[in-house]
C-alpha cells in the first residue's frame, strides 16, 4: 500500500515530501495498529489537522467495512453448499503457505541475535502452548528489550569508562 | 453487552497488534476461543477472503466479527475499537514526531517487539496449520486419509508460488479449484 500511498500523496496532489513517506513507514511499524490506518490518520494530520485525519481514516476503513459486511452477509447463504465447503478445505491449505511467507519476511528483517531468538522462541511457546493472552506477552516484550537495551548500554559505558 | 464486549476486545487488540494482520491471527483465535465467537475453520476461511479483498486485514476482521455476533451495530463497535488506538497514537505522535522517531526508548522497546512479532506469526502458522491437517486432533490413522495428502500437496504448491510472487489472490483461488476437485472426486 505505501507505493500507492507515494504516488498519490507526493506526486499527484503534493501533500507532502518523499522524505516524508520513510518517515511514515517508520512510525506506522513503531506504533500498534495496522498500517493502513496509521498512514492515512498521518497523512491526514499533517495536511489538514484533526478534520484531515478523522477524514482520511474514514475513508480508509469504508471500502473494507462495506465490502466485508456484503460478504459476511452472503457467505452465511453459500456455507451450506458442499462445492463452497470443498473450496475453502482447498484454500485454507493455501492460506498456511501465505502465513509462511508472513513468517519468513519478519524472520529476514529481524536481527539475528541470541537476545532476538530467545524472544521469538519464548513468545511462540507462551501463545502457542502456554496460551497466556497475547496482550501481556506484547507488554512484557516491550519491557525486556527496554531493561536490555539499557543494560547493555550501562555495561557498555562500564567497558569504556 | 456483547456489544461493549466487542468494542473493548478489539480495542484491545488495535492497542496491542504490531506488525501487520497476521500477528493479530493468533490474537484474534485467542479471543474467539475465549467468547466462542468464530470456530477455528472458519477464521482461516476468513483469513482468505480478506486477502482476496482489499483493505486491511484488521479492519476486515473487526467489520466480519463484529457482523457476525453483533450484527450491523456489532460491525461498526467492533471497528471502531480496532481503529481508534491507531488513530488517537499517531494524533499524539504526528505531533512530536521527529522526537518519536530519534527517541532511544522507542528504539529500545522496537527491539523487543520487532522478535516477538516473529513469535506470534509462528504461533498463527502452527494454529492454521493444526486446523488444515488436523481438524479433529492428531489421530494416528490420519496419515492413511487421502484428504491429508490432498492438503499437503495444496500446501506444497502454494508455498513454492507464494516465494515465487504469484498473486495471492491467483494461489486463492488455484487452491479453491483444487478444493472442489478433489472434494468431488475423492468424495471427501
Amino acid at each position: 500500500m505505501i507505493p500507492l500511498i507515494q504516488r498519490e500523496v507526493c506526486d499527484n496532489k503534493k501533500w507532502m515530501k518523499e522524505q516524508d513517506i520513510l518517515d511514515i513507514v517508520a512510525i506506522a511499524e513503531s506504533t500498534p495498529g495496522p498500517i493502513a490506518i496509521n498512514a492515512a490518520t498521518f497523512v491526514g494530520f499533517r495536511t489538514s489537522g484533526f478534520l484531515g485525519a478523522a477524514l482520511a481514516t474514514l475513508g480508509v476503513v469504508l471500502p473494507s467495512f462495506l465490502i466485508i459486511s456484503l460478504i459476511s452477509l452472503v457467505l452465511t447463504e453459500f456455507q451450506s453448499v458442499r462445492a463452497v465447503q470443498y473450496a475453502f478445505m482447498g484454500i485454507r491449505a493455501a492460506v498456511l503457505a501465505l502465513i509462511l511467507k508472513a513468517l519468513w519476511m519478519m524472520f529476514r528483517v529481524s536481527k539475528k541475535n541470541a537476545f532476538s531468538y530467545f524472544i521469538m522462541a519464548a513468545v511462540l511457546v507462551l501463545t502457542a502452548f502456554v496460551k497466556i493472552d497475547a496482550v501481556y506477552v506484547i507488554i512484557g516484550c516491550a519491557l525486556f528489550g527496554l531493561l536490555w537495551t539499557l543494560l547493555m548500554r550501562k555495561g557498555h559505558s562500564d567497558d569504556t569508562a | 453487552m456483547i456489544l461493549l464486549e466487542l468494542f473493548l476486545i478489539f480495542l484491545k487488540i488495535g492497542a496491542f497488534t504490531f506488525g501487520g494482520g497476521y500477528s493479530m491471527i493468533a490474537m484474534i483465535q485467542y479471543e474467539s476461543e475465549q467468547h466462542g465467537w468464530l470456530s477455528q475453520s472458519e477464521l482461516v476461511d476468513f483469513v482468505a477472503l480478506s486477502e482476496s479483498t482489499p483493505g486491511p486485514l484488521a479492519v476486515n476482521m473487526a467489520t466480519f466479527v463484529g457482523m457476525k455476533t453483533g450484527g450491523l451495530l456489532g460491525a461498526v463497535l467492533a471497528t471502531l475499537g480496532v481503529v481508534l488506538p491507531s488513530f488517537v497514537i499517531i494524533l499524539i505522535i504526528a505531533k512530536c514526531y521527529e522526537r518519536f522517531k530519534s527517541s532511544r526508548t522507542v528504539g529500545a522497546v522496537m527491539s523487543g517487539l520487532k522478535p516477538a512479532v516473529v513469535g506470534m506469526i509462528g504461533t498463527a502458522l502452527l494454529s492454521v496449520g493444526r486446523t488444515v491437517f488436523f481438524p479433529s486432533g492428531l489421530q494416528a490413522d490420519r496419515f492413511t486419509q487421502a484428504s491429508f495428502w490432498v492438503f499437503l500437496g495444496i500446501f506444497a504448491v502454494s508455498a513454492v508460488l507464494v516465494f515465487k510472487k504469484v498473486n495471492p489472490i491467483k494461489i486463492i483461488l488455484l487452491s479453491a479449484a483444487v478444493g472442489i476437485g478433489a472434494g468431488y472426486s475423492l468424495n471427501l
